[in-house]
């Protein structure tokens, strides 16, 4: 759960915005988050990657979607879905002119508010790799020229060469809390990897060390590999988890080098997957969702039994949190923004699925009960508190 | 001109099919269409004016690959979709 004050508990209901390849769901609880209504769709038929409620005003609600015929574009809405309107300058790339290649944007695939001292201001990743910020709550954006028009831009992101299924893609855009000019962005189809900037995305450089690329001659390359995801520690913003291709790394700066926590995973579980999640006040808690990367990639739960993984010690040991999952032939798959936390004590933890389930548990992990279920395939689910 | 519009950008259209633009270029009358129907052009022609994958433009019934194609007042442009996929 994204918030301005991370260090506070959530008490209230809890909002699940769930974007599917079919359009956007919203799962309400109770005040004990132990019953949920659904209310949807919004946006039948459009391929929804996120859903994302503004923390600072948690009223501003903003959708990226396109439909499989339509472009990509970015709907918003002030009153929590109930009416809706298009951004009127959605992300687009440079327009270059006649003879040159332009880049063109695919889908806007991650949405991010900004710095809680910049109320209005947006990110955007977007596939082919691309990022963009609106100042005015998501209606009109630019492209980040720094980043976009990098002259190491075309080794970062090579467009033609490799990508996730859906595309290389742009995404963990984070913010440092202290200072709204520390950003870190990561790119996936071993392109850039994670990059930072220290001047409000003017320039980049690669901070990959220690992590491992084990799909190309050089194991560890300044730039090359593939994270899955990337998330910063809001109330200790120099500490940075990693899910990526290669295994869950932890970062602490200034420390440049990343460090393979997942060693410490089961061997037999491995620590393939691709959401990872914080625990909302201790930064050496963290959640992770284990997929079979074995032989040709099956990207499903190991063995058919599905389990989320946490550890609360910074990766030195991780624990299995199983009850209430299916017990055998679940073969499950989460994509990297389909698992989050509540700022509830105890935390909540959610995730979706492939084949259109939502699960969630309101201990941390400790049990699970499915909450939805017969949904399109979940692209993401964020956790919201409601003004 | 009349311009026929496909079902899935009706929203824009406030479900009408068939609307007035003007232009003496295609480039011009999806300008026109879109200074009606802000948001309507960008869901059919990437930034770099190319047509969107799917996207069929026909001037009097005759389709065409980009949207520098000039027009007369007197011209009728069909667009549709061709809809696939899962």
């Amino acid at each position: 759960m994204r918030s301005v004050d991370p260090g506070k508990r959530a008490t209230g209901r809890v909002a699940l915005l769930v974007a599917t390849r079919k359009g956007v769901f919203v799962l309400r609880s109770n005040a004990a988050r132990s019953a949920w209504s659904i209310e949807g769709p919004h946006f039948l038929g459009h391929i929804a990657h996120h859903a994302v409620l503004d923390p600072r005003d948690r009223r501003t609600l903003l959708v990226a979607a396109r439909t499989g015929h339509l472009g990509p574009t970015v709907f918003r809405s002030t009153d929590l879905g109930a009416s809706w309107r298009e951004a009127s300058r959605p992300p687009a790339f440079r327009k270059v002119a006649e003879g040159e290649e332009g880049r063109v944007v695919d889908h806007v695939f991650w949405l991010e508010p900004g710095h809680a001292g910049e109320p209005g201001v947006w990110w955007a990743g977007t596939s082919p790799e691309g990022l963009f910020r609106s100042e005015d709550a998501g209606d009109t954006w630019e492209s980040v020229v720094g980043l976009n028009d990098h002259p190491k831009m075309s080794d970062w992101a090579r467009v033609e060469k490799v990508g996730t299924p859906d595309g290389p893609i742009l995404h963990s855009v984070q913010i440092d809390p202290r200072d709204p000019r520390h950003l870190y962005v990561a790119m996936s189809g071993a392109g850039g990897g994670v990059l930072e900037s220290t001047d409000g995305g003017a320039d980049w450089r690669p901070l990959n060390a220690g992590v491992l690329v084990n799909f190309a001659p050089d194991p560890y390359p300044e730039y090359g590999q593939d994270p899955h995801c990337v998330r910063l520690h809001p109330l200790a913003p120099d500490v940075l988890y990693q899910q990526n291709h290669c295994g869950i790394y932890r970062l602490e700066r200034p420390d440049e080098r990343w460090v393979r926590i997942g060693e410490n995973m089961p061997k037999e579980i491995g620590d393939i997957g691709f959401p990872i999640v914080l625990h909302p006040r201790d930064p050496r808690t963290a959640w992770v969702f284990p997929m079979d990367g074995t032989e040709v990639w099956p990207r499903t739960c190991p063995d058919g039994k599905p389990a989320v993984y946490a550890t609360r010690d910074a990766g030195k040991s991780w624990q299995r949190l199983d009850r209430g999952l299916p017990g055998e032939q679940a073969w499950l798959t989460v994509r990297r923004q389909a698992m989050t936390a509540d700022a509830h004590a105890p935390v909540g933890i959610y995730f979706g699925t492939t084949s259109g389930e939502v699960w969630a548990s309101a201990d941390e992990g400790a049990s699970w009960s499915s909450v939805a279920r017969h949904l399109p395939l979940v692209h993401s689910v964020e956790a919201a508190e409601l003004a | 001109m009349k311009v026929w519009i496909p079902q899935p950008l009706r929203s824009y259209t406030e479900q009408r099919s068939e609307v007035e633009a003007s232009g003496a270029t295609l480039a011009e009358l999806l300008a026109d269409l879109d200074r009606s129907f802000p948001g309507i052009r960008f869901r059919m022609i990437d930034e770099q004016d190319g047509l969107r994958p799917h996207m069929r433009i026909f001037v009097n019934r005759e389709e065409v690959q980009g949207i520098r194609v000039a027009l007369r007042p007197s011209d009728e442009v069909h667009i549709f979709q061709a809809l696939s996929g899962g």
